[in-house]
């Protein structure tokens, strides 16, 4: 573990520069991910992040910490893994919507159904971006791109309800530009025993001009608001949100306030990195089973 | 007297048949005779023709043979299916009063025994099986004692009522036949003081796996290699381990390789359409450096082909499987105490040289039981090599001059050193993209070559430093060579025997590596005739020998879906000798 006292969100940071276009909501993404993880008491040597493919995957090698960019759509099941071996270990796992939702959507409702303890922070940009502008699971159903110039002609999946629908204890969305609210959001979802899901509005400047700063500045409700009165632990109401596509949300939509996490539901509380020089003591016994 | 036995119960799937076989051949290795299963099943849970086949003897027996002795039938397609296998002293248990005629040839004997009706009077029909044990103990001369032990472990956890009507039914079994049969069929099994355990290729793996210090596993279900998964859950967590049941085995090998990051001995078992599946990640595993056991227990393919039946096709696979060129260890056990030491042999590969270790068993391996001295399994001798895992204190060793932890320095080895979560300033970023020592991202053309001889070079260490040796049996000064791979070794064994009755004499070498493997130029180079036996159509380790030693080969391929039998083998590399030297 690391020794110093006093941890910075810049010890989470990278000497590398970021190769995203400038603008692009990641940076921001990025920055409240730091600054959560700082803020909870995490240094870089005890977390681990898992990339996932794409712009937004990029982020493994932007930030600093004990990490891996894996393969396409695959980083939820390389995260479990990290969990169950070190329960000891800070896990987040951070890719974009083409990522999570469509070669990844399997592996986030499993994930998700077994409330493995680590947050997941999707970087929600409603198009493909380094394949250079095609349409994604959340891109509306009326976006024309380069793969649909017609339009999509199907509906955007609603990753809220898709986590609500496979039991999700904690569903959040954030906002990459509303920098306070944003990481705020992320060090609950760290903070929640359990899967912490956010699903981060993080636009994209190239390719993306409907789901742009100015379309969510202007239509972003935020459930921290008083009027919204929203509370998090009331799954209908918290149903009521996520269903409710006339409007952007911002905030924790739901949290189970009785989430066990799956390693603690399975007793797993050892470092699994540390094992004995030789097979275990008593190791005969698992001979003498087969007499 | 014959002292080996070859004994059988077939049925319907769903009948018991596995576990009625399970119990009697336990109930032969606590009587310290040595046991050899087989079984015949079909894919699917109710209906269809299934048997569980046991050959005993005080000697050794390692391979099946085309003989039956004692056959108990459930049903006429038992008798059906094994037809040409009945001799002229077989003897067939079979209950007359139950519906179907059952039709027998001549010149074997017939045992009706009304198996359900003396099962009814000891407590329950679903017994009958047990009274047919108990008859086939009297046929055989075999003390009806010894299924006592066996039926209390079967039967055990449901209370000493079933366990005890268990007993009167092999008992009803044994009177009924000692009372109304006079036969003399010439077995008197004997028994001996030695103490024997029992068990497959799937539990052997499991079982190395646990002895080497696995900690976590992820995996699917799927035939033949669900066993592991079976094996391990229940037994991990007494060591703090603990078995995830994966959504899909894209997700298992993930999940997997994410537990080795974290430093945890880390392993996923599965069968082809798996590995077809997990070959995205290979590549990722490889370059990542990350060390982790990757067990494909094969079946007949391609596809979903034949998922109960025998095959040794995914070798290709597992050697070449995977996009881009990825370094990777093969290695393939040729016996069931092999699946336990191979095991323990990858998980030290895996993290010596921080790369995937394949581990590639058979269905023949991993569903046959066999008799082994508990010494064969020896805990102490169990070694575990950490390879270059630091210690917390070594870390400041390998940081650059910005202090930044180099994870896949191009040391001369090839072997870097490994930091894992939780060392002071170990962090790093290791990517699938090509990277620099530190694990990040580039396309610079020297550091591309020199990442790919770095990850290269860790193969040619380990050809130099570990002994990728081979097992040889049979005549050493014949003139002609035959070499096999995985399950093929039982058989092999039992047909040298049969071939030296003959005056044909081989030498035979089982290779259990396949990359690295042995170098056989100078074997092949010495012998008149090679002969490569393997369970698949296109000879594919054949192949990669002939690639190896630029000789031409002969093959024996059998790809019926069903194993070798030492008779059968006998009988082909004899007419494989005959044949013209194929062309070089």
């Amino acid at each position: 573990m690391s020794s110093q006292s006093e941890v910075r969100f810049t010890d989470f940071k990278s000497d590398k520069q970021p190769t995203w276009c400038p603008g692009c909501g990641d940076f921001g993404t990025m920055n409240g991910m730091m600054k959560a993880l700082a803020n909870t008491g995490n240094d870089p040597d005890n977390t681990f992040l898992v990339a996932g493919i794409g712009c937004s995957g990029k982020i493994g090698t932007y930030m600093h910490s004990y990490a891996i960019h894996g393969v396409h759509g695959r980083a939820l099941p390389v995260a479990t893994g990290v969990k169950m071996a070190r329960p000891d270990i800070e896990v987040m796992a951070a890719g974009g919507d083409g990522d999570g939702y469509s070669i990844g959507a399997g592996h986030f409702v499993h994930a998700t159904r077994r409330n493995v303890d680590m947050t997941y922070v999707v970087m929600d940009n409603r198009i493909y971006g380094l394949t250079k502008g095609q349409a994604s699971p959340t891109s509306r159903s009326d976006f024309e791109t380069s793969t649909t110039p017609e339009g999509s002609q199907q509906p955007p999946v609603n990753p809220l309800a898709l986590a609500l629908a496979s039991g999700a204890t904690f569903i959040a969305q954030s906002f990459a530009s509303d920098a306070i609210r944003h990481a705020e959001i992320i060090e609950e979802a760290i903070e929640h025993d359990g899967f912490g899901f956010v699903n981060v509005f993080s636009p994209c400047v190239t390719f993306n001009d409907v789901d742009t700063y100015d379309y969510f500045r202007d239509s972003l409700v935020d459930l921290k608001e008083e009027e919204e009165d929203h509370d998090r632990h009331d799954y209908e109401a918290a149903k009521g949100v996520i269903l409710d596509t006339d409007k952007e949300y911002q905030g924790v939509m739901y949290q189970n306030e009785n989430s066990i996490p799956y390693h603690e539901r399975h007793g797993v509380t050892e470092n699994m990195a540390e094992i004995p020089d030789g097979a275990p003591e008593n190791a005969m016994d698992l001979v003498r089973e087969f007499y | 007297m014959t002292e080996d036995l070859n004994w059988a119960i077939g049925g319907e799937a769903g009948d018991g048949i596995d576990s009625t076989g399970k119990i009697f051949a336990q109930a032969l290795s606590r009587a310290g005779r040595h046991v050899f299963t087989s079984k015949d099943f079909a894919s699917r849970i109710r209906g269809g023709y299934t048997a569980y086949k046991i050959r005993t003897s005080t000697d050794r027996v390692q391979s099946v043979v085309d003989r039956l002795d004692i056959l108990v039938a459930l049903t006429q397609r038992t008798i059906d299916e094994n037809l040409d296998e009945l001799h002229e002293g077989s003897a067939v248990i079979y209950d007359g009063e139950r519906s179907w005629d059952a039709e027998i040839p001549d010149e074997i004997t017939a045992v009706d025994v009304p198996l359900k009706s003396l099962a009814e009077e000891a407590g329950g029909a679903i017994m009958l099986n047990v009274v047919a044990l108990g008859a086939a103990c009297e046929l055989t001369g075999f003390d009806v004692a010894y299924l006592d032990e066996a039926l209390e472990k079967r039967f055990g956890g449901k209370g000493s009522k079933i366990v005890d009507n268990n007993k009167d039914a092999a008992r009803k079994g044994r009177d009924y036949v000692q009372e109304n049969y006079d036969l003399d069929l010439g077995y008197a099994l004997e028994t001996t003081d030695e103490d024997y355990v029992l068990l497959n290729g799937d539990e052997a793996i499991g079982m190395g796996a646990l002895a080497a210090g696995c900690r976590f596993y992820a995996g699917y279900p799927i035939t033949p290699a669900t066993n592991v998964m079976e094996y391990l859950i229940g037994r991990i967590e007494q060591y703090g381990g603990h078995v995830v049941q994966a959504e899909d085995e894209l997700s298992a090998i993930n999940m997997a390789l994410g537990a080795a990051r974290g430093g945890a001995r880390s392993m996923t078992a599965t069968s082809g359409p798996g590995i077809d599946l997990m070959a995205e990640t290979f590549g990722l595993v490889a370059t990542s450096e990350t060390p982790l056991v990757i067990v494909d227990v094969m079946r007949s393919g391609p596809s979903t082909g034949m998922p109960t039946k025998q095959e040794q096709g995914d070798l290709n696979m597992t050697l070449y499987g995977g996009h881009g060129e990825i370094p990777r260890f093969v290695v393939a056990p040729t016996t069931i105490s092999e699946c336990f030491w191979k095991t323990v042999e990858a998980f030290n590969y895996a993290e010596k040289y921080q790369t995937p270790v394949y581990v590639v068993a058979d269905l023949a391996l991993a569903v046959t039981e066999q008799t082994f001295s508990p010494e064969t399994f020896d805990m102490d001798a169990v070694e575990i090599d950490r390879g270059n895992l630091l210690e917390d204190d070594q870390v400041a060793e390998w940081l650059d001059d910005q202090g930044h932890f180099r994870a896949h320095a191009a040391t001369e080895d090839g072997i870097s050193p490994r930091a894992i979560p939780g060392m002071t300033d170990g962090a790093h970023m290791s990517t699938g993209l090509e990277h620099d020592e530190l694990g990040r991202r580039t396309e610079d053309t020297e550091v591309r070559v020199e990442q790919v001889d770095k990850r290269n070079r860790k193969v040619e260490t380990a050809k130099a430093e570990e002994e990728w040796d081979y097992r040889e049996f049979g005549d050493e000064d014949a003139d002609d060579l035959v070499v096999s791979w995985g399950s093929n070794e039982g058989a092999l064994r039992e047909a040298v025997a049969l071939l030296e009755d003959d005056d044909v004499p081989v030498r035979v070498i089982s290779v259990p590596y396949i990359f690295p493997r042995p170098d056989l130029s100078e074997e092949f180079e010495a012998a008149d005739d090679v002969i490569v036996v393997e369970c698949n159509a296109t000879g594919q380790f054949a192949d990669v020998l002939e690639h190896d030693t630029l000789q031409r080969v002969k093959r024996i391929n059998k790809y019926t879906g069903v194993r070798f039998k030492a008779d059968e083998l006998a009988e082909e590399i004899t007419a494989k000798l005959k044949e013209e030297v194929p062309a070089q």
